[in-house]
């Protein structure tokens, strides 16, 4: 693995990876295995998210942490321009961005999804987002198959995962024996042919493949929840004046956590500030939420200024016209939303809840 | 679809003109490119997002004549900071203009029927482009019907040309407002009973209704029980926007993107949306 | 000269009664004009006619203290006015006054009365007919109510 990640180091990549900080797996800058959370497992459940040891020296014995990998390519915070007074004129100066060659090591196949999702959103409509082509663009991948699913995952479910299938340079299955402990690893792309060559490797045997394939099989069979997606838009766009919507209003503190781990939130708002002598203007672009009680704000009041109004846009947009949008789910199963939430809402159950009760 | 030519999210600068308050609470303001160049080509019913430096960032509907090109010509109604900072503006300030966004208004879709226009209050400006662009090719068109409503006579947008108008042997013109003293002659009452009282054949009409939501709805609602199709019947909707382009996420209605799916819509499309709350 | 009777028959408001109820009201109905500017009627007046409007338009108004007589809806040919003669206390909520040259029918609140007593049949078709556009008219003033407070962002906020 240290001779993957140098061949990533010495191409000039800014490799971002899986690392423990502040008792979560976070993704950040690595810059060796050390950096890596080995032997670190997770257990997640609704509202709850702990960092455990492994009996064994697992690199990636973990599910997802609280951050996606939508930060790097789609910046919380990034400046669009900023203006200068001239006169009762004023000039626009647009940004030159410094845009990093950007390498992820350790992207899972949910993930894989979310960046396709998102690719779909920024790269496939009327307009493309600069900001998300220049960091799309030159993004080298090195995903891996999940070997235990998470408390709150089901990209079974969502037919996103556990077994990678598309979008990679590199795919990595880890595989643990009492006395081996080895990678199976796919090549997705020649630019991952073309990293690979620096990395000692021998041709795997179908023993060890079958062993690979089968420790994703598990997982598949594992997942901590589950969601039913046969005909779910139908029946959500059906169901909006159902009372479980009133229902999960009561426990809904609209914090927009949810939004903020969600690798396929995309949603942002444009603020424009100036300096206190009015000479200088910049134009911000930063993620926002459609929880926040101003999110639907025009002239006179909100359009959806009840918290259940906004849960509900939340989840009808991430599960159902999301697909009439996109072409795809919103959701890739991560359970994210599951885990961070404060008070530990359920998209599965809630989904779950309508469908029970279909007022058809 | 017309898109503009440059980057999106970067304004391009005008320059203040001719201010005009037309009521109360509205002004309309022209624009001229500071650089000298026409105004890029805009189809009626699309919108701008008109940045003034140090204020902030709004959507505004086109409100000019899109054969015109030499002014931008915007109604704003004074709701907020930016829209009263539009308002304030001198001759010869600078705006950022960003557009134009969104689809327009039918007007090749109505050649050779009668045409229904319905403008509820401040909902005359967005119209506005399509009128001058109806009115321009009258002999392509059948019977034009325009009903204005306002809250009440002063309310009322562009009163020097809905007079021109109202003159024309061309065109029929109907005015209402929401309350009046006795020295008003006109109408009075609800933008709906003008519909049922207008003169156009409702199997082969095309309307296009632009104001408050629940006028839209209600006058879409009645055009339909005179039995014009709910998809020869267009609305302009209205949300929050931020970027105009499709990426904030703001301006979701349902599945669609007022900023790129519409602001104008089908009614049939619209139907299950309108009645329910806090969509 | 068209008869009392035709000309009930050709107003939409009774285009659908059968020609028996018509011969029963044509007894209380006569013919009246009013000037522009004069009142048909005033708030408060006995309530003691039914009137339907063949020619001009009348404005209801309501007197609504320093902000003097205000308009709060026009009638035009083709539509009736009037409903306080129906039930008790018999007085009119607000004043008509004719806009424009105005020609109505106006048929005796008394009359009608009696002889929707004597012929519950008459006086099923009759109220019927009234509720259907008293229906519309509180939708439509419901709707110019709420225009009203949209219209007005301060008076939003003290929704």
């Amino acid at each position: 693995m240290q001779h993957l990640l140098a061949a990533l180091l010495t191409r000039g990549y800014r490799v971002l990876g899986p690392t423990v900080r502040e008792n979560a797996i976070v993704y950040d800058t690595l810059t060796s295995v050390d950096d890596l959370p080995i032997g670190y497992t997770d257990e997640q459940d609704g509202g709850s998210y702990r960092l455990k040891r492994r009996a064994d020296q697992a690199l990636f014995g973990y599910a997802v942490g609280p951050q996606s990998w939508k930060s790097f390519l789609h910046p919380p915070s990034i400046r669009l321009w900023h203006a200068k007074r001239e006169g009762r004129s004023f000039q626009m100066i647009p940004e030159q961005q410094e845009v990093p060659k950007l390498a992820f090591f350790g992207v899972r196949s949910c993930e894989l999804h979310a960046l396709a999702i998102q690719d779909r959103v920024f790269l496939q409509g009327a307009y493309v987002d600069p900001v998300y082509q220049a960091r799309r663009d030159r993004l080298c991948i090195v995903a891996v198959n999940c070997g235990q699913a998470g408390g709150t995952c089901f990209c079974a479910s969502m037919e996103t995962g556990p077994q990678v299938t598309a979008g990679f340079d590199l795919a990595l299955t880890e595989v643990l024996q009492e006395d081996r402990h080895y990678f199976v690893i796919q090549i997705g792309t020649a630019a991952g042919a073309e990293l690979f060559h620096e990395v000692p490797y021998r041709e795997a045997s179908s023993e060890e493949i079958e062993r690979a394939e089968h420790i994703v099989k598990e997982t598949a069979e594992h997942m901590g929840r589950h969601l039913e997606t046969t005909g779910i838009k139908e029946t959500l766009y059906r169901n909006l004046d159902h009372p479980r919507w009133e229902e999960v209003a009561q426990r809904c503190l609209s914090c927009a956590n949810c939004t903020m781990v969600c690798p396929t939130c995309f949603c942002t708002t444009v603020e424009d500030v100036t300096d206190l002598t009015g000479q200088q203007a910049e134009r911000w672009r930063t993620w926002d939420s459609c929880f926040t009680a101003d999110f639907s704000y025009i002239s006179g009041g909100s359009i959806r200024p009840s918290v259940k109004a906004r849960y509900r846009q939340w989840m009808t947009h991430k599960l159902a016209t999301w697909i009439d949008q996109f072409g795809t789910s919103g959701c890739v199963g991560c359970g994210r939303c599951i885990t961070w939430c404060p008070v530990g809402i359920d998209i599965t159950e809630e989904a779950r809840a309508i469908a029970k009760e279909d007022t058809r | 679809m017309i898109v503009p030519a440059v980057n999106p999210m970067v304004p391009q600068l005008y320059r203040t003109g001719r201010i005009r308050r037309e009521t109360l609470d509205t002004c309309t303001v022209e624009f001229e490119p500071e650089d000298g160049s026409k105004v890029p080509p805009f189809a009626s019913g699309q919108f701008n997002m008109l940045y003034v430096f140090g204020v902030g960032e709004i959507p505004v509907s086109m409100s000019g004549d899109p054969t015109r090109r030499e002014k931008l010509i915007h109604t704003i109604r004074m709701v907020g900071p930016v829209s009263k900072a539009l308002c304030e503006l001198k001759r010869g300030d600078s705006v950022g203009v960003r557009g134009p966004f969104g689809n327009g208004w039918p007007v090749e879709l109505a050649a050779g029927k009668d045409v229904v226009l319905v403008g509820g209050g401040l909902g005359l400006a967005p119209l506005r482009p399509a009128i001058y662009q109806v009115l321009a090719g009258r002999e392509k068109y059948g019977k034009i019907v325009l009903l204005c409503s306002a809250h009440t006579p002063s309310y009322l947008l562009y009163q020097r040309e809905l007079e021109a108008w109202r003159a024309r042997f061309d065109l029929e013109v109907g005015v209402i407002v929401g309350h009046a003293t006795s020295a008003w002659r006109g109408n009075v009452g609800y933008v709906t009973k003008l519909v049922s009282k207008a003169a156009f054949d409702p199997a082969n009409t095309v309307a296009m209704v632009c104001g408050p939501e629940v006028l839209m709805r209600s006058t879409a609602a009645e055009l339909e029980k005179q039995g014009v199709a709910a998809e020869h019947i267009f609305l302009s909707m209205e949300r929050n926007m931020k970027c105009g382009i499709g990426f904030c996420g703001h301006c979701q209605y349902g599945p669609y993107f007022i900023c790129k799916d519409g602001p104008v819509f089908q009614y049939s499309h619209l139907r299950t949306l309108l009645v329910k709350g806090e969509i | 000269m068209k008869t009392l009777e035709s000309i009930l028959a050709e107003h939409p408001f009774f285009k659908e009664f059968a020609p028996e109820y018509l011969q029963l009201m044509k007894g209380c109905a006569s013919n009246a004009f009013y000037r522009a500017g004069t009142y048909i009627f005033r708030e408060d007046e006995d309530a003691s006619h039914f009137y339907v409007i063949r020619q001009g338009k009348v404005a209801l108004e309501i007197s609504a203290g320093s902000l003097g007589m205000i308009t709060i809806e026009t009638l035009d040919a083709g539509e009736v006015l009037g409903w306080s003669w129906l039930f008790p206390p018999y007085r009119w909520h607000f004043s008509a006054r004719a806009v424009e040259p105005t020609r109505v029918t106006m048929l005796d609140g008394i009359c009608l009365r009696t002889k929707c007593n004597e012929d519950h049949d008459l006086g099923y078709e009759l109220v019927r007919q009234a509720a259907a556009v008293m229906m519309q008219r509180l939708q439509a003033t419901r709707l110019q109510l709420l225009d009203a407070y949209a219209y007005d962002p301060r008076a939003r906020s003290r929704l």
